[in-house]
């Protein structure tokens, strides 16, 4: 990667719980579990440049509860949402159906939404997000990224404008500092699925 | 001893253990006939609570019923009766290996109890929640989910120890169906005293029990001002809500409750005895087929 695009990072949350936890539980329950959890990735990011991207991978957990969500998932974006010195971005995989309501209750009551993949190969928003921006985003995960000069693809009007800056705000959306194009967050970790 | 002791009958059975916390106590089981989960962890807290009043573990005299003592076995309660009474323990009986015990009395003061409870649930939730209850396989998830946060409850607002049990029932002279009956009981410092330093000042003259538990149960206030705290309560009551299920919490001497409208509990109760800590009971229905 060039240094104006982000470091691609893939952590496998099962492998992480087995290391940073104990080997003798498969599921992601309890607060002081996603805290050990969340201390483990955050230490993986560490080695990253200031600009990163990764994809939380949960694939390999059974169960997920509410008070891990919140340690794994929502407080690690809240934390890199105001870390004014890095910009780490998040892809979160293997949210499956029985995950699914945990990650969504856990954004939704910080007002959080993030990129999650909700079937191979196929992205969504998860958590809490205006109509506007829930439809810029699916134009541009829809195009994958688009240039400066074309950004007209997947904005129709000024409110569309102020959706797309919401959305590169909220670490849901990346535009390169250098040629200004605005990418998908899910093209940019393609290579690590 | 009442000869039922369930989850209509547990608050006035905890009532006169209360009142009566600075006496000897003798805890006459003889002549029970009938106990749920709420009973036999309710059962362990009054002798808990009795006996750290008293210094000396209170004496259980242990049912004559052989059904009854047989599920008290399936359930483990003497094992974790011998660390709270003084008791005969009765003669080990041969333990039927099928049982709709969905998981036995477990004592929780450490998170990896609750890990431990969360593996234990999963390899048999499955089987009862799809054929006695009639959720859909994918429900073991929500119902481990449902467990661990209530579990947690006790190690994070509690600070004191508990127990858990769990149990699938027929109650077809009472509602028609299967339900599913979860008991988790602390003698922590239960609500009020988690939220009152955080919370007292603005409810004035109105704080108290039956306050704190409006504003935890209700509005998921937490002694935390991280914002993502809290919330376990409220999934939880969503979750019950959705399966139609009954969802109770006593705390000092206040009972709130989420009721459904196959049952006729009311949603707050107050005045009852001074109780440390906080008892949960939930009840699960099964699912009307259409």
């Amino acid at each position: 990667m060039s240094a104006h695009a982000p470091d691609p990072i893939a952590i496998d949350v099962g492998q992480v719980l087995q290391r940073s936890v104990t080997s003798l539980y498969s599921s992601l329950v309890t607060r002081p579990t996603g805290r050990a959890v969340r201390m483990a990735i955050e230490t993986q990011l560490q080695g990253a440049g200031r600009l990163s991207i990764s994809l939380i991978d949960f694939s390999e957990v059974g169960i997920i509860d509410f008070s891990c969500a919140d340690e794994v998932v929502a407080k690690l974006l809240q934390q890199y949402l105001q870390d004014e010195a890095r910009d780490a971005l998040f892809v979160f995989r293997g949210v499956r159906e029985p995950h699914h309501a945990q990650v969504e209750g856990v954004l939704e009551r910080q007002a959080l939404a993030a990129v999650v993949e909700v079937a191979p190969d196929q992205f969504g928003l998860v958590g809490t997000c205006s109509d506007r921006e829930r439809g810029v985003w699916e134009r541009l995960e829809h195009e994958g990224s688009v240039e400066a000069q074309a950004v007209a693809q997947i904005v129709a009007d000024e409110e569309d404008e102020e959706a797309l800056e919401s959305l590169l705000a909220r670490g849901l959306a990346f535009r390169s500092p250098h040629s200004g194009r605005v990418h998908a967050l899910s093209r940019l970790v393609a290579h690590l699925l | 001893m009442p000869g039922a002791l369930d989850h209509t009958s547990v608050d006035a059975f905890l009532d006169e253990v209360s009142y009566r916390r600075g006496e000897r106590v003798l805890f006459d089981a003889r002549h029970l006939r009938w106990i749920d989960p709420n009973g036999m962890v309710g059962l362990l807290l009054a002798g808990s609570l009795v006996g750290s009043a008293s210094g000396s573990l209170p004496r259980l005299e242990v049912p004559e019923s052989q059904d009854v003592l047989g599920y008290l076995a399936r359930m483990g309660f003497h094992d974790q009766a011998r660390r709270v009474f003084d008791l005969e323990p009765p003669a080990r009986r041969s333990v039927s290996g099928q049982s709709d015990v969905l998981l036995e009395i477990t004592a929780i003061d450490a998170n990896h109890h609750v890990h431990e409870i969360v593996d234990r649930v999963q390899t048999r939730a499955g089987a009862i929640l799809t054929s006695k209850l009639g959720y859909p396989a994918a429900s073991v998830i929500p119902f481990s989910v449902m467990l661990s946060e209530v579990c947690q409850n006790i190690i994070e607002h509690a600070e004191g120890p508990g127990w858990v049990a769990a149990q699938a029932y027929n109650w077809a002279k009472r509602l028609g169906r299967f339900v599913v009956v979860i008991s988790v009981m602390d003698r922590g410092r239960g609500f009020r005293g988690s939220l009152t330093d955080e919370h007292s000042a603005r409810y004035g003259d109105r704080w108290s029990d039956s306050t704190a538990l409006e504003a935890a149960f209700l509005h998921g206030l937490t002694r935390f001002a991280d914002p993502g705290r809290g919330q376990g309560l409220q999934q939880i009551r969503k979750q019950v809500r959705k399966w139609s299920g009954l969802i109770s919490v006593r705390s000092g001497t206040a009972r709130i409750a989420q009721v459904p409208d196959w049952d006729d509990s009311p949603p707050m109760a107050d005045g009852l005895a001074p109780l440390p800590g906080a008892q949960i009971g939930i009840v699960l229905p099964a699912a009307i087929q259409p």
